[in-house]
């Protein structure tokens, strides 16, 4: 792969980094979904991921979650400086990764309400975030039973309010998200980001991955990125790459692709 | 009377809902080990508790409501019963009396290889309301034995019956319950039954007819440990109009071997009946089996079901786990879940013993 991108990824942020994605080729199945990844997160600081459908863009995070689904054949994972490639799932979460998901499962039986518990959540902490995410009354509805989409995302920022990672990954959270809850939405993940604070005092991190920008609107990220055919292909301030993307769709990026491979063909 | 028995025999009478030290609200006990019966106590004025022989000599009708629920040539156990003399409770709720506290009753296996036949009857007279729980229980050092009961209920008119059985048998031994209810019109009759630890062989399928209006719930929560054998069931017939019934079993299969009935029919019009199977297979060995028969006579019957038996979703482990739970505790709480239905009507303090026994069942090292 070419040192060159690997090395091109760190100029958009700078160290400490709680995130280190180096040269990261993962399969799903038989299928071979990120190919020569790289991205690197500085401490407190928020990514956004575009990309179109099948980019790997959820596979990305699922891997950088642990998800059994995925393989990683080759490269490596740093969180907070140390390979977490060999951790499973549950010990990355207690290190302090936490991940938002796109389509979380529906768990028969299991309360909202006892997960959260599970969590160390405390009753009186459980009810107020409940209350102002909206879903006191899903406290006692098993987990995703009958939630619609915009339940659902606010019902996976409610646990990872509880769960406080320092590295949050959202899969889409606005998506299926009435332009109402956005706002609420986004408040709450400033909240899981210390956006309210001060850079220099910021320690939560962040990658959203967000298909329409939407939530762009309400929430300020600092670094954007395009992905597309399992790798990051062009770094830049997220306005600004939002409005590429909606004024030229992913064109442009599909020309870096092919640049790219030129690149690699002539090396 | 209870002071006979060891003390921690007396703490494994507690798991099953069967309070020995008077703390806990009753409105009456009864209690039988092996084939003698050691406490009959009532303690409000609106409930009958006798021991079935005696119930016969001062209510000459009693006899009348023997076999007739559950038939006497129904099988061999059947038979055994009726040529043994009856042993066994007979409660009642006298007309119009809410009775709120449960009686608490337990037959407890306490000889090995001894065969315990019991014949119960209650009765919940017009208008009143009755709660019952059984605790059926082998002493911890009994190999083998069995178990055969009768139990017959008779709900009147507009009564509330609730009966809930726990079952805490050891391994070796084999539990053959025959029951059978008549709920008369808008009457209502609640069965659970609940059996979270090893028992060879049970096999039970109780059957209830229900009259105008009436409603009969069986609800069950199984979990077979390897080496066990359940074939499980409840039939529910709605023979009058505006007849309803509902039929719930969540069937945990940890190498154990399990069939799962269940049987409504729709005989009369305005009547409902839905019926769910629910299975969850955790070992290797084992099966789970639902038979969920639903029998439409009428054209004026609704009457639908789910059944679905399969393993725990991958997915769903690993969901768990992103949010800081081992494997195990995932799974833990998953099928802790999955037993968790929202029994009608139990007393607090049994709902309380039961989430305990499943923690147990489900936790400890036993999945």
């Amino acid at each position: 792969m070419s040192g060159k991108l690997r090395d091109e990824s760190k100029l958009y942020d700078s160290p400490p980094y709680i995130l280190e994605v180096e040269d990261l080729w993962v399969k799903a199945g038989d299928n071979l979904i990120l190919k020569g990844l790289d991205l690197h997160v500085g401490v407190g600081k928020l990514h956004v991921i575009f990309g179109p459908n099948g980019s790997g863009k959820s596979t990305l995070l699922g891997t950088i979650m642990g998800l059994p689904q995925f393989q990683v054949i080759r490269g490596d994972i740093k969180f907070k400086g140390k390979s977490i490639l060999g951790l499973s799932t549950d010990e990355r979460a207690k290190l302090g990764i936490g991940l938002a998901f796109q389509r979380p499962p529906l768990i028969k039986g299991v309360r909202l309400r006892t997960l959260l518990a599970t969590l160390n959540g405390s009753d009186s902490a459980i009810e107020e975030s409940a209350e102002e995410l909206g879903l006191k009354s899903h406290l006692d509805r098993e987990l995703n039973d009958g939630f619609s989409g915009g339940e659902m995302k606010r019902s996976e920022i409610l646990q990872l309010l509880v769960q406080r990672p320092e590295l949050v990954l959202l899969d889409e959270p606005e998506s299926g998200v009435d332009l109402e809850n956005i706002t609420l939405l986004a408040r709450f993940i400033g909240q899981l980001l210390e956006r309210d604070k001060h850079i220099v005092d910021r320690k939560r991190s962040g990658i959203i991955i967000t298909h329409t920008g939407h939530i762009l609107n309400y929430l300020n990220a600092d670094i954007a990125h395009v992905m597309m055919e399992g790798k990051i292909l062009c770094h830049g301030s997220p306005m600004d790459v939002l409005r590429q993307i909606k004024e030229k769709g992913y064109r442009e990026c599909v020309e870096c692709l092919l640049a790219e491979q030129s690149r690699e063909e002539a090396a | 009377m209870t002071d006979k028995i060891p003390e921690e025999e007396l703490k494994r009478l507690e798991r099953v809902g069967y309070d020995s030290s008077g703390k806990l609200r009753r409105a009456g006990s009864f209690l039988i080990t092996d084939n003698q019966i050691v406490e009959t106590r009532k303690k409000e004025k609106d409930v009958e508790i006798l021991p079935l022989k005696k119930a016969v000599e001062v209510y000459p009708w009693v006899e009348e409501l023997m076999f007739r629920a559950v038939p006497e040539d129904k099988d061999e156990y059947t038979k055994t019963a009726a040529e043994n003399p009856p042993v066994g409770y007979f409660i009642r709720a006298l007309p119009g009396a809410k009775v709120k506290a449960p009686v608490q009753a337990c037959f407890f296996l306490k000889t090995t290889r001894f065969s315990q036949v019991v014949h119960n009857i209650v009765v919940a007279e017009p208008g009143s309301e009755l709660h019952i729980i059984t605790g059926c229980i082998s002493a911890f050092y009994v190999k083998e034995g069995k178990h055969i009961s009768i139990t017959e209920y008779y709900v009147r008119k507009g009564a509330l019956l609730t009966y809930s059985m726990v079952h805490d048998w050891s391994y070796e031994v084999e539990v053959f319950p025959r029951s059978g209810a008549e709920v008369e019109e808008e009457g209502i009759f609640v069965s659970n039954y609940v059996a979270l630890t090893p028992a060879r062989k049970v096999q039970s399928y109780p059957v209830a007819k229900v009259k105008r209006d009436g409603f009969a719930g069986f609800y069950s929560i199984v979990y077979a440990h390897p080496d066990t054998y359940f074939d499980l069931g409840a039939a529910t017939l709605l023979e009058e109009p505006g007849a309803r019934g509902e039929i719930i079993s969540r069937v945990v299969s940890n190498g154990g071997e399990v069939i799962s009935r269940g049987h409504i029919l729709g005989a009369a019009s305005k009547t409902s009946g839905h019926m769910e199977c629910s299975g969850l297979l955790l070992g290797e060995k084992g099966y789970i089996h639902a038979i969920p028969e639903l029998k439409g006579a009428t054209r004026d019957t609704e009457l639908s079901h789910e059944a679905a038996v399969g393993r725990i979703a991958p997915e769903e482990i690993s969901y768990l786990m992103a949010r800081g739970l081992d494997e195990e505790s995932a799974r833990a709480l998953i099928i802790r879940g999955f037993l968790d239905i929202k029994i009608k009507d139990l007393p607090e303090e049994l709902q309380k013993s039961i989430d305990e026994m499943i923690e147990k069942a489900t936790g400890g090292g036993a999945i």
